[in-house]
């Protein structure tokens, strides 16, 4: 079978065998703390459900919002509320967080219990039950699932995609659930046929993971609905457009969402989420973390709760090796820099990564030769020069011209350009500039 | 958080390893099989006449630079690059002094008061030459024999030698392939062996500096338009400098187009022109100003070229 793809993209380092080697453990045992931000998805924060002071269960929702677009968050811990008050996050602005002290008896909430009727549940329902358990989108971007299964009036799905690309260099956390979960994800897979009404799924695998696809394939057979779709190996082959159109051959249109080609992308992992909370009534406070890099003494995947410090995580993986330069939450493509590792593990962390010197060194941008990589390389078919040339010289609106909006900042180009630049931080600037223009206009 | 010493940077942090100068100074080592073969058949003063204009065109920029008190950036070779393909792209006897004359025009006039590195319109080594052919057109026409006499040549005329397609234009008289492929012929200095260019543009082709969309379109234009012009395709694709340009010139990241599509029209182009001008022009060789004309509208050719974006789709489902 010829493996399917995208046009663009580039070809990383994956440095991934460190951690995908080895089998996922669970953190022992659990931290002292935790911080549990109130907006870890997007959407509207929550608010507070518990006050300073308070017991709290494991499972226990401590938080939540009576907007439409929102995620509720769970207590991880069982312990006392001892604070709550903005915190640091990985993303790099201060978050209203509820913080956990824990009285070591992991004591679960009573609403945790197993569901005995799993396979007689409406659409509706496992779509409330996705809510009420507070799952995200577990690839990055947390994006609440409940919010992705409801089709906008006057559209529908047709298909269901699991994505388990797990593209970004170093991650693996994905690879190690889709070989020891298998059963879960396809489980998982399932569920989201019922909660969409369709009857067709693909989980999309990249070729570098013929274990994840022997397994995921295995657990999917029998079931005529579900197959599976080796992927080529580049860069960003699991971004949710480049995945529906390697295996659909279906363009989301421009500023559009996959529900304008009919489908529903959903990563593995969430779909394993959404199994287990149906299943178990257990809601989101754990998720596997890849750690990695040169500066980690153990890199492995991690079983950890939500609200865990970056700090004991590297504690909990045999500390430093060396002094790391750079400290990522996510992959090295598009993660986001720490200036501190006391922010803790969030729904969207798939990997914290530890860089030495050499993976992390800075680079200085030299003048642009034009050299066009940039151009090929784009996921997006953009033309990065311009854009970022453009929003270097301020010229806003004519970066909006050539599309910056679009940019989805995989950060193909910057990482191919031999010149260094800083591209995809030009296109952000640019698309931060355009959208408070866009902001200003509509407040006048 | 003072004191923690990470480095916060936007994403990506991960790059990939080729840099300008390493691509530059990859250009430099593509050049060397065309360089050899240079010495080998014209002798030491071809190897003078690059140390002494890849010399002036560093020397130019360094100090231009100096002069404007900004950064010298001589180490990204592209100095190196320009200089040494001009001396390729010269006659074996022309004088030094007019040979450092062409790069020092190239680098000041053609790449320094553009911005320098980047935000030259026109191929500066192109340029050099074409400040050459103007100034000098005796000196510049001036060709002689490699080391290695050419039998099949009648007295032509005993006294000075003439490129192969200056035999074909004046005298009707075809240079045999195998000359032209090895490059025991009159000519410039590095763009008489066809197959050192060639074993060159492989090198460049392997580590992915240049694509083959402006080489094959300029290349494959130049063999079409001949054979149609009763041409003999395989004499125009061999003889005279369509082999270093196409791979060497043509593809000057800086002087030619970014987008793709853009690349294939700009060696049509190129192909187009450099046939006209052999056919039709005063000169026996047509490439360097097919180039440079080509070059002019890079821009242009840039603008109407632009790749369908994704997602750039009727909303109808």
């Amino acid at each position: 079978m010829i493996a399917k793809t995208f046009r663009g993209g580039i070809h990383a380092h994956y440095n991934k065998e460190a951690a995908a080697a080895k089998p996922t453990r669970k953190m022992l045992p659990p931290p002292a703390r935790v911080v549990i931000p109130l907006h870890q998805h997007t959407g509207a924060p929550c608010d507070p459900l518990v006050k300073v002071g308070d017991e709290v269960k494991v499972g226990q929702k401590i938080g939540d919002s009576s907007a439409r677009l929102t995620a509720p968050v769970h207590a991880s811990l069982s312990g006392k509320v001892v604070a709550i008050s903005p915190q640091p996050q990985s993303g790099g602005r201060d978050v209203v967080s509820i913080v956990i002290e824990s009285d070591s008896k992991e004591a679960l909430d009573e609403h945790v219990e197993p569901r005995r009727d799993a396979d007689d549940l409406s659409a509706d329902e496992i779509r409330a039950i996705v809510r009420e358990a507070g799952i995200v989108g577990l690839g990055g971007a947390a994006f609440p699932t409940y919010f992705k299964l409801t089709p906008p009036p006057g559209k529908s799905f047709d298909t269901v995609i699991l994505n388990g690309a797990e593209c970004e260099p170093y991650l693996s956390a994905d690879h190690r659930l889709m070989v020891e979960r298998p059963g879960d994800v396809i489980d998982g897979a399932r569920l989201l046929l019922r909660a969409t009404g369709v009857e067709r799924a693909y989980v999309g695998i990249e070729e570098n993971k013929p274990d994840a696809i022997e397994a995921i394939a295995k657990a999917a057979d029998g079931d005529g609905r579900i197959s599976v779709v080796p992927l080529r190996v580049k860069y960003p082959q699991g971004a949710e457009k480049q995945l529906i159109w390697a295996i659909l051959r279906r363009e989301v249109p421009s500023g559009g969402l996959p529900v304008d080609v009919g489908a529903v992308v959903s990563n593995v992992g969430t779909a394993a989420a959404v199994k287990d909370a149906v299943f178990s009534g257990m809601p989101l406070v754990e998720r596997v973390v890849t750690v990695a890099g040169s500066c980690i003494r153990e890199p492995q995947n991690l079983l950890v709760k939500v609200g865990t410090l970056v700090t004991d995580l590297i504690e909990a993986c045999g500390g430093y090796s060396a002094p790391p330069s750079k400290v990522i939450i996510g992959g090295p493509m598009m993660g986001v820099a720490q200036f501190t590792t006391d922010i803790p593990v969030t729904k969207g962390t798939s990997g914290v990564l530890l860089l030495g010197r050499d993976e992390a060194a800075p680079t200085e941008p030299m003048p642009c030769v034009r050299c066009g990589k940039c151009v090929e390389a784009c996921s997006m078919r953009l033309m990065p020069l311009w854009i970022a040339n453009y929003a270097e010289a301020g010229r806003f609106d004519d970066a909006e011209r050539v599309n910056a909006l679009d940019c989805i900042e995989c950060g193909c180009c910057s990482f191919i350009c031999p010149s260094r630049r800083r591209l995809v931080q030009s296109v952000r600037l640019a698309k931060f500039e355009i959208m408070a223009k866009r902001r200003r206009a509509q407040a006048k | 958080m003072d004191g923690t010493g990470l480095i916060v940077s936007s994403s990506p942090h991960q790059r990939a390893a080729v840099s300008t100068p390493v691509i530059m100074s990859d250009v430099v080592l593509a050049l060397m099989p065309a360089a050899l073969a240079g010495v080998w058949f014209f002798g030491l003063r071809a190897l003078a006449m690059m140390v002494v204009c890849v010399a002036a065109a560093v020397g130019t920029e360094a100090g231009l630079e100096r002069l404007m008190g900004k950064p010298v950036t001589v180490g990204d070779y592209s100095a190196v690059v320009a200089g040494l393909l001009l001396a390729l792209v010269v006659p074996p006897d022309l004088p030094l002094w007019i040979g450092a004359a062409g790069a020092v025009f190239a680098m000041a006039i053609a790449k320094f008061i553009f911005g320098g590195l980047g935000q030259n319109i026109f191929n500066p080594a192109l340029i050099g030459r074409a400040a050459l052919l103007a100034s000098w057109p005796v000196f510049m026409t001036r060709w002689r024999w490699p080391v290695f006499q050419a039998p099949w040549i009648p007295a032509f005329d005993a006294v000075s030698s003439a490129t192969p397609l200056a035999l074909w234009k004046l005298g009707g008289i075809k240079t045999p392939y195998l000359n032209l492929f090895l490059g025991n012929v009159a000519g410039s200095i590095g763009e008489t062996s066809a197959v050192a260019i060639l074993v060159g543009a492989v090198y460049l082709l392997w580590r992915g500096h240049i694509s083959l969309r402006i080489p094959v379109s300029f290349i494959g234009t130049v063999a079409v338009l001949a054979g149609l012009f009763h041409q003999d395709p395989l004499f125009h694709v061999l003889a005279g400098g369509l082999l270093i340009g196409a791979f060497f010139m043509a593809t000057d990241y800086v002087t030619s187009p970014v987008t793709p599509k853009g690349q294939i029209v700009f060696g049509i182009g190129c192909g187009v022109l450099t046939v006209f001008i052999r056919l039709y022009g005063g000169y026996p060789e047509g490439v360097c100003y097919a180039i440079l004309i080509m070059n002019a509208a890079t821009a242009l050719i840039d603008r109407y070229t632009v790749p369908r974006k994704f997602g750039e789709v009727k909303k109808v489902a």
